[in-house]
């Protein structure tokens, strides 16, 4: 019945969409559990590098010996380390032509609507199922020009971009920043590697789409992109999975390094399914007169900690972070951002949204750190949330660590409802209850859906459409 | 000529309070009816539950509209039936574009099916004959929109989607004489294009001189007290409502 349905036709949307499994049959699974023999394997099995057998084997000594974070965020205790097996990788090889992609594969692609979005409107497509790449191409006129979209992987495969990846791989954000990082470092797995040359700007957006399929698995994909001085660069990852009864993990890694004159946005739309923990972590650098800008949707998981972090390192290096978080029944999804603003006359603007209800809880952190040295620093972060119920939770922390005294930072949190008159008025006009109510949530989320490539608008819609309905698979 | 809305033996009001109390009025298809009143004497609450909003309750009676009984009807099937209530204070929407807003809801009606073209251009006549920009289009749905504007707003949702009865609660309240004559074309208009009924609910009879008023309802603390012509609308404007508040406190003792 999904065979028809389309992301582009808001219409026609069900949870099958997402909500569908493939075989594993014939994949090469790693036993469950983490022992050096498991790394060693993943290691060996990618060909790897003594350096990066070792940082791996380091990781997993980190992992090992660091605590748990004691308890300031959601409970991660339905989370057992020894029952997700943290390799699993289908039987193919990476492929540049979808007819490539064997079948079933190809079929979980195309439904999600990436094969399409590809040819209309990306520059370049990565498409990772459970822990490898399984299709990767990019436009000839963007190859051309210099650019790298590939597999970190191949990446270190290459005697001209293994140094880079070695110079820059873990250093932004290193095995030692928390525990699930040293996890990363140890089995990490697929993801992109993206250098774009000085000077050159994009016309259009690469993307990364990571579809987690087998039962009780993790995904580790590690995102290094590297932006040089001028250069100009829009890169988009999407992630979904189907519904499991055990734990899936994902706890990804995305180093960012935007140079000095340079940009970067950084879109995703996450919806895992509602049995992922998904522990990511993100973390740009920006250079002088720079500019970074994140949007992020993020509607699924059970338990999501995910604080994208901005360093702004050079003097009026700027960021902008849109996100918006919809938490509903068994989520609980703490989310938020960071700014650490060590460069003069540096600018962020921060405008988050979030949506509850049937019970579910949605934790906003903002944290802004303002230096020493950073004269004429300002940060405005604003929340507003929506709680669609009188079950559902929002809290907002921010917090605020200001060093020098011409910095202007202001914080302003909303938190409101529909109001009754707002769904008699569009009820009086014809809407039903549950349209008026979409209707309103829509609106709300509108500031993030502008912002968003249009195929991720109208699949962000169809998530609140589906959420709004019930229809939770 | 058949009614098109038939009150009969209305009471209702909100979990604590009654506030009207055994109402009968009836409204003829086409007809032009007013209905008027000091403050409080509950028009608007009238206008509210003929349109089925749930703050209140009814607790007697019923209300019949176009052959079809919808005293337990929502509000949206009741909009979809031909009812369309014009409020005082219309809600701000953010983030829900006037123009999308006013296509969706025109395509929830069957006998409104027109293409996207088409739709566009009949949107640009209303514009014009209400003396609004198209700019207000692409704006949220009232957000940051004066009283006036948002009065232009009503009066363009109630020309597009030509209701059977339009209920307009005090829409000529706190309008400058500017926006109170493109008002008062809205409403010509409406009767002339859509030939639908119209209940005005107002205790301001200035926006009422341009208009064929057929009948004339008084209502003091929750009662209708006088039914009457067009010509009551004058005896109010000249003596004011003293004689019936006197009526409305007599009933409201007989009853007690």
């Amino acid at each position: 019945m999904a065979e028809k349905s389309k992301r582009t036709q808001v219409e026609d949307v069900d949870r099958s969409l997402y909500d569908f499994v493939k075989s594993e049959e014939g994949y090469e699974r790693y036993a469950d559990g983490l022992t050096p023999d498991i790394v060693r394997a993943i290691s060996a099995k990618k060909d790897e590098p003594q350096w990066m057998l070792d940082l791996r084997l380091k990781a997993l000594e980190i992992y090992q010996d660091k605590q748990m974070a004691s308890n300031w965020g959601p409970s991660i205790a339905g989370l057992d380390m020894d029952h997700i097996s943290t390799y699993v990788s289908p039987k193919t090889k990476q492929a540049k032509d979808w007819n490539d992609v064997p079948k079933d594969i190809k079929d979980t692609f195309e439904r999600l609507g990436i094969p399409e979005a590809e040819r209309e409107s990306l520059a370049g497509v990565g498409a990772q199922y459970d822990s490898e790449i399984v299709y990767h191409n990019m436009r000839e006129e963007v190859a051309k020009q210099g650019v790298v979209y590939t597999t970190i992987e191949d990446a270190i495969h290459d005697p001209k971009w293994e140094p880079v990846v070695r110079e820059y791989f873990g250093t932004l954000i290193p095995p030692t920043d928390h525990k699930f990082a040293a996890l990363h470092y140890a089995v990490w797995s697929g993801g992109s590697f993206v250098y774009v040359p000085e000077g050159v700007h994009l016309d259009y957006p690469l993307q990364s789409y990571f579809r987690l399929n087998a039962q009780g698995a993790g995904q580790f994909e590690h995102t290094l992109i590297i932006v040089e001085p001028g250069a100009d660069l829009h890169f988009i990852e999407g992630c979904s999975a189907p519904k499991y009864y055990e734990a899936n993990l994902h706890a990804g890694a995305v180093e960012l390094f935007v140079k000095d004159h340079a940009r970067l946005r950084y879109s995703t739309i996450e919806n895992w399914s509602k049995n992922m923990y998904n522990l990511n972590t993100k973390r740009a650098t920006v250079g002088e007169d720079s500019k970074m800008e994140w949007v992020s949707g993020s509607f699924g998981s059970h338990v999501s900690y995910l604080y994208p972090t901005t360093i702004l390192k050079g003097d009026r290096a700027s960021c902008e972070y849109t996100g918006i978080t919809f938490s509903g029944a068994t989520q609980d999804l703490d989310t938020g951002c960071k700014f650490i603003l060590l460069g003069k006359d540096t600018n962020v603007s921060a405008d988050a949204k979030s949506i509850s209800k049937d019970g579910g809880v949605n934790t906003f952190r903002s944290s802004v750190f303002v230096g020493k040295d950073a004269t004429n620093a300002r940060a405005t972060v604003s929340c507003s949330s929506l709680m669609l119920d009188d079950i559902s939770r929002s809290d907002t922390i921010p917090q605020m660590d200001i060093r020098n005294n011409t910095a202007q930072v202001g914080h302003e949190a909303t938190i409101g409802r529909i109001s009754d008159d707002t769904i008699l008025y569009l009820m009086s006009r014809g809407c039903s209850e549950a349209e008026a109510r979409t209707m309103v949530v829509n609106g709300f989320a509108d500031p993030v859906s502008k912002e968003l490539p249009l195929e991720y608008a109208v699949e962000m819609n169809n998530l609140i459409k589906i959420e709004m309905e019930g229809a939770i698979g | 000529m058949s009614q098109l809305l038939n009150i009969s033996g209305l009471s209702a009001g909100t979990e604590e309070k009654p506030i009207l109390h055994d109402m009968n009025l009836s409204v003829g298809a086409g007809e032009t009816h007013v209905l008027m009143g000091p403050n409080g004497a509950g028009k608007s609450t009238l206008g509210h539950v003929i349109m089925g909003d749930p703050v209140y309750k009814v607790s007697g009676g019923t209300i019949t509209f176009d052959g079809q009984d919808i005293t337990d009807k929502t509000p949206d099937k009741r909009s979809l039936a031909g009812i369309f209530l014009s409020y005082q204070a219309p809600v701000e929407v953010p983030g829900v574009p006037l123009y999308s807003f006013l296509r969706t809801i025109t395509q929830m009606r069957p006998e409104l099916k027109m293409t996207a073209r088409k739709f566009r251009q009949r949107v640009g006549e209303i514009c014009d004959q209400l003396d609004m920009g198209q700019g207000f289009l692409t704006r949220e749905l009232n957000v940051g929109f004066s009283g006036g504007e948002k009065k232009k707003v009503e009066m363009l949702q109630l020309l597009l989607l030509k209701p059977k009865l339009a209920i307009l609660d005090e829409t000529d309240s706190g309008l400058d004489v500017d926006a109170l004559s493109v008002v008062s074309r809205g409403i010509e208009a409406y009767r002339r294009e859509c030939d639908g009924a119209l209940l005005m609910i107002t205790h301001n009879t200035r926006i009422l001189e341009k208009l064929d008023v057929d009948r004339t309802h008084v209502m003091v603390k929750g009662r209708l007290v006088a039914e009457g012509p067009a010509s009551l609308i004058d005896d109010i404007d000249q003596n004011g409502f003293a004689r019936f508040e006197q009526d409305g406190a007599a009933a409201q003792k007989a009853e007690a």
